[in-house]
């Protein structure tokens, strides 16, 4: 039972980390939460793949010379390091976003964005289309 | 926070060797853990300490605009650029080896050259970024 | 074994950290917890052999991601408002979910095993080549720069255009906001005022 615990103990963590994020992104109005709960679910996929490149008794993959010696898996270090570039410059471009929301809205809460768009959809003037229509 | 000597003194001193050592991250990352994406962010992070103690005006005196968006597209630039050259050279696009007609010197260079181009554009992205977010009130007021 | 313990431990940590982020509400305080998050995480990283991505994760999630947020903490409200009740919907979808993908943890190669598909594509390939083709002893940034060049120029490229994307929405340099100053008006929402005024008129000239 502890045997098989411990070979898939990463990936089950993995998974409570990732449902936490997903569950901050659903139930959250703020967008500022929504955004960390984003970042928490992309560390889960980190967490996966790096977890899957682990290779037992082995070391960083960094050649020391000796051929005797196990090395872990380099292709999801490679491919989640620049993810972690990628991302943090995608949340830079999120938090841009919720800047321009919150100038635009007064309001950074999904909600009351909502309510205001609404309000503004219903005070739009609307005679130009009215008047092509008749 | 630039009354505060100790901020003041504290940033004096780490600024030049978060920088070198950014230096290091960059052109070391052959040999230890680094690399341009590594750097970039280390040599980001010594500027936006700067702006930080000494105040945006101060920081955006050190690094204008207009330089941080041409090293930002010199960056892209360099890596596009390196992967041209070793086409002219008769190579594939990125073809390092086809730089110097060797794989040990070649793939040196080429991977030399990259890294410099990341970490010049991930350097001068966070940099911008970082102004934009903390000017944003005092940019759309001018 | 002492590193499965130390991987263990640092991954419940991880998990209560997450669990406060959602009881949280005051916004400095998630932050705060969200740059601990990354640091606990560059910790496992090192724990599993990926040294450079626990260096980047530690310079750019603990570091650069904590400091965008709390600059852009000056303009929005510090706590977080009650939100509405989804919680019941959302943990349900959630639970579900999260049933799903671990009756598919069975079908993952056990943890460590250097047997397993991941380990049998190209990896031994890079391993092998990177110390005596090319001499560079960081198999890491041999794949990176090299092998996967095609891959980081994309990357970069994405990184540059993010970047772009952040000015034009902040730095007041987009032609809605130019216009804006032109005509002398201070609108707070220079593209719907624009949106609207331009409308009428393009509807007006196809009638």
């Amino acid at each position: 039972m502890i045997e098989q615990l411990g070979d898939s103990w990463n990936y089950i963590i993995v998974i409570i980390l990732m449902m936490t994020g997903l569950f901050i992104v659903i139930a959250r109005t703020n967008l500022i939460k929504k955004l960390i709960g984003l970042s928490i679910f992309q560390t889960s996929v980190f967490l996966f793949y790096i977890s899957l490149g682990k290779v037992a008794g082995g070391t960083a993959p960094i050649l020391n010379g000796n051929p005797g010696t196990l090395y872990s898996n380099p292709l999801p270090h490679v491919l989640i390091l620049t993810a972690i570039v990628v991302g943090v410059a995608t949340t830079a471009l999120g938090l841009a976003l919720i800047l321009r929301i919150n100038e635009a809205f007064g309001s950074i809460e999904e909600d009351e964005i909502i309510a205001a768009k609404l309000n503004q959809s219903l005070a739009r003037p609307r005679r130009p289309l009215d008047e092509a229509s008749e | 926070m630039k009354q505060n000597p100790v901020f003041r003194v504290v940033a004096k001193i780490l600024f030049a060797p978060i920088i070198m050592f950014g230096l290091y991250v960059q052109f070391h990352g052959d040999y230890s853990p680094g690399g341009g994406f590594q750097a970039g962010v280390i040599i980001a992070a010594a500027f936006i300490l700067h702006a930080i103690v000494f105040g945006l005006q101060a920081g955006r005196e050190i690094v204008s605009a207009r330089v941080n968006l041409w090293m930002m597209v010199f960056g892209v630039l360099l890596y596009g650029g390196v992967g041209v050259v070793s086409m002219a050279k008769g190579g594939l696009f990125l073809d390092y080896t086809a730089l110097t007609g060797s794989v040990a010197t070649g793939q040196h260079i080429g991977i030399l050259l990259v890294e410099l181009g990341v970490g010049l554009t991930v350097t001068s992205v966070m940099l911008a970024v970082f102004h934009a977010f903390a000017g944003f009130v005092e940019d759309r007021a001018k | 074994m002492i590193s499965l313990f130390v991987d263990v431990f640092l991954l419940v940590l991880l998990v209560l950290i997450a669990v406060m982020v959602v009881r949280t509400c005051n916004l400095y305080a998630v932050i705060v917890m969200s740059g601990a998050y990354s640091l606990t995480s560059a910790a496992i990283f090192v724990n599993l052999d990926a040294v450079d991505v626990a260096f980047t994760e530690a310079a750019v999630g603990a570091g650069i991601s904590t400091i965008l947020f709390l600059a852009v903490m000056a303009y929005v409200p510090a706590d977080e408002k009650p939100s509405l009740n989804r919680n019941v919907l959302a943990g349900f979808i959630c639970i579900g979910a999260g049933a799903l993908l671990l009756l598919a943890v069975a079908d993952l190669p056990s943890f460590g095993d250097p047997m397993s598909q991941v380990h049998q594509h190209v990896a031994p390939r890079y391993l092998a080549e990177s110390g005596s083709a090319l001499h560079i002893p960081n198999v890491v940034t041999t794949v990176l720069a090299s092998y996967r060049g095609f891959d980081t120029l994309g990357e970069t490229i994405v990184v540059f255009t993010a970047g772009l994307g952040v000015l034009m929405l902040l730095a007041g340099t987009t032609r809605t906001h130019r216009m804006a100053k032109k005509t002398g008006k201070k609108t707070a929402s220079g593209v719907s005022k624009r949106v609207s005024k331009v409308l009428p008129k393009s509807t007006g000239k196809k009638v």
